[in-house]
């Protein structure tokens, strides 16, 4: 009796145990900045992601998954604890993140030396396109210089014979101006630096006003953008010279710059009326959703899940090999918003970037449009340097 | 550099010196006067731009706007000061400092609870929104104009209040000698509440103004703090008259470097190298003045206290 019993109970541990495995849901850890003026990228980033999700029954690859989210804080020692806690404690076998490069070269190491698969679905700072490159890390978005790259070759194509250039004073505002310079050879009218978070752009706006050129190129993220354009429109340049941009016009920006940014020039990946059935459904049901236009960064985190739910589909849900889960990412058999998707030597997309000018919809709500293609499949000039080893 | 733009660029200057004033000068009456720190000041700056924002949705009228931000601005400073401000008087800098911070970073998160973190802007008033051609191809909008009017405007009442007035006498008294004027049976602790709540108006007042150029946003005061700061020490702490020119002399300084650094830089430099060092040079530019200032005269240019 006794005996059966404990057999009975032995069993019984065994098949739940069992049964416990089948049902044990795929964890995505999510880390990106939700905190400060910058987070808005971050929602958008989250929102997207979540919106792949629902539509997908909670299911990614036909696993149940669990989407865990934390707060870099916008801080380097913030963004490792949490993501550390994610892996180890959580028990997070993908990381999605970041939005901003010194975040991901925050968690970059943490990440990749517990193991586990790192997905990008906007920063992409050189060093991890290059040298530093890793077979488990992969950017759904783009290498970073892309964006300004776009814009300097659009201004070579045109003929600009001077352009002006403003960004702010750090590291990224330093890249931005190197990838303008990387296509644009005409004459650079000044080189203006302004600190970072600077708030009147009126003794910068004089200065391109004297210059007088073509086209004024800049980078201007965040808050910083809003007061630019509204300024520029003030001071009456926008009618006498181009306004090219990187990460200054945005569906996160767009809703306090509103007409005064209508006209001006972006470059990118993506835009919200990109021309394909499913960037359009995705447009329609994010807006249901949400309430808002969703700019690149919520189509990134929706492509990151989507890309995740391809992977894990192909190796049935068995993520505990990296190695194999990392191939079948790499393979990203998936239907981008951007339509065809492939990575890179370096895991970085392969894709073609687009001219966005700023548009008002019909309902008074500005985004930004896609006027002509620039880049054709074009991967990054890092791709090179990296080896994956 | 022609002198049509180094025209416009004084003029920049003395914008951004006048609203740096209108900030300043609440801080440093409750620095000077009081004796206490306030970080909190630049949140209540912030406070007053997301007021005007809100007011102006539901208003449609500029004027109507910047009158109920401005009693709101004041409420919520009166309302500061009986639940926090006030047990903060008497303890050391250290504890004023924790408290306040403790506030920026309260207010900061409401503001991104209730508006959003996206940044927000507020239209300029019909009234105001042309422009003037002031060189060649660059527009003026008549609306910054009516900022350097109103800082004016202020500088003038501030100065009629404190120096011919009898609220302003007992202010000044209680500057220097608070245990005499509560002898004399003045009230200090509503003396103090009055000027505290008056200069969270002052700085709603600058971030109302502010936010028809500016961006508005969570933390848009914090960078802002700093320089008022730096008004204020380089003025003489408690000093209005002090605070008054210390921000125009910042003003002018920021603006004129930041346009004048690198080119001055490229005539002993290569441009690559001027490149380099103008921005950061001409973002310490202000810290640099202030330092050579207290080297010269340790309590500000109109600093009151010697002792």
């Amino acid at each position: 009796m006794q005996r059966s019993v404990l057999a009975a109970l032995t069993a019984g541990i065994v098949l739940s145990t069992a049964s416990v495995a089948v049902a044990e849901p795929l964890r995505v850890g999510m880390i990106v900045t939700l905190s400060g003026p910058p987070a808005a990228l971050g929602q958008q980033a989250v929102d997207g992601f979540q919106l792949a999700l629902e539509e997908n029954g909670g299911q990614l690859g036909g696993v149940e998954t669990e989407l865990l989210v934390e707060d870099t804080e916008f801080k380097p020692e913030v963004a490792q604890t949490k993501v550390r806690a994610l892996i180890e404690r959580d028990g997070a076998e993908i990381i999605v993140g970041t939005i901003f490069s010194n975040m991901l070269a925050a968690i970059f190491k943490p990440v990749i030396d517990s193991d586990t698969i790192l997905i990008s679905p906007n920063a992409g700072p050189s060093v991890f396109a290059g040298a530093n490159c890793h077979p488990n890390f992969f950017a759904v978005s783009y290498q970073n210089d892309q964006n300004h790259e776009v814009l300097g070759r659009y201004a070579e194509d045109q003929g600009f014979e001077s352009v002006f250039l403003l960004a702010p004073n750090y590291q990224a505002g330093k890249d931005s101006l190197a990838g303008f310079k990387r296509h644009y050879t005409g004459n650079i009218a000044d080189e203006v630096y302004t600190p970072l978070g600077h708030q009147d752009f009126s003794a910068e706006l004089a200065r391109i006003a004297a210059a007088s050129p073509d086209a004024l190129f800049t980078f201007m993220p965040g808050g910083m953008g809003v007061r630019l354009v509204r300024q520029f429109r003030q001071a009456g340049l926008a009618d006498r010279m181009v306004f090219l941009s990187a990460f200054t016009v945005d569906e996160t920006t767009l809703p306090a710059q509103g007409a005064d940014a209508l006209g001006f020039f972006g470059g990118g990946a993506w835009a919200p009326d990109f021309d394909n059935e499913q960037s359009q459904a995705f447009v329609a049901a994010f807006e249901g959703a949400y309430g808002y236009i969703p700019g690149v960064y919520a189509a990134f985190g929706y492509d990151g899940a989507m890309l995740i739910d391809s992977a894990v589909r192909s190796v049935d849900g068995n993520v505990e090999d990296t190695q194999a889960l990392s191939a079948a990412i790499e393979a990203a058999e998936f239907t981008s918003l951007r339509g065809d998707f492939t990575f890179g030597s370096n895991n970085f997309p392969v894709q073609d970037f687009y001219l966005l000018e700023v548009v008002e919809r019909e309902d008074g709500k500005f985004h930004t449009s896609i006027v002509e293609r620039v880049f054709e499949d074009y991967a990054d000039v890092y791709a090179t340097e990296c080896s994956m080893e | 550099m022609s002198t049509a733009l180094l025209v416009v660029q004084v003029l920049n200057g003395l914008q951004l010196g006048l609203l740096l004033f209108l900030i300043a000068a609440g801080l440093t009456l409750v620095f000077g006067i009081m004796g206490c720190i306030n970080l909190a000041h630049g949140v209540q700056y912030m406070i007053g731009a997301y007021l005007a924002v809100q007011f102006y949705a539901w208003t449609e009228h500029f004027g109507l706007t910047i009158l109920l931000a401005l009693a709101t601005a004041l409420l919520l400073g009166l309302l500061l000061e009986i639940v926090v401000f006030r047990r903060l008087y008497e303890r050391d800098h250290l504890d004023q400092v924790l408290a306040t911070f403790g506030i920026i970073l309260f207010v900061n998160e409401a503001v991104k609870v209730i508006w959003g973190p996206v940044p927000l802007s507020l239209p300029a008033p019909e009234l105001l929104s042309g422009s003037f051609v002031l060189m060649d191809g660059l527009l003026y909008p008549t609306y910054r104009l009516a900022i350097l009017a109103a800082g004016l405007l202020v500088a003038l009442l501030l100065w009629l209040v404190v120096m011919r007035t009898r609220v302003g006498m007992r202010l000044r008294a209680g500057a220097t000698h608070p245990q005499i004027v509560s002898a004399l049976g003045v009230d200090i602790g509503r003396l103090f509440m009055l000027v505290f709540a008056f200069g969270a108006m002052l700085a709603g007042f600058a971030g109302a103004l502010a936010a028809p150029i500016l961006s508005v946003e969570p933390g848009m005061g914090d960078n802002l703090l700093i320089v008022a700061f730096v008004v204020i020490i380089i003025g003489g702490i408690g000093s209005i008259k002090g605070a008054f020119f210390a921000a125009l002399l910042v003003g002018l300084v920021d603006t004129l470097g930041r346009s004048l650094a690198t080119d001055v830089l490229k005539l002993a430099f290569a441009p690559a190298t001027a490149n380099q060092i103008g921005p950061a040079l001409a973002s310490m530019l202000i810290y640099i003045l202030m330092a050579a200032i207290l080297w010269v005269r340790p309590t500000g240019l109109f600093g009151a206290r010697t002792s």
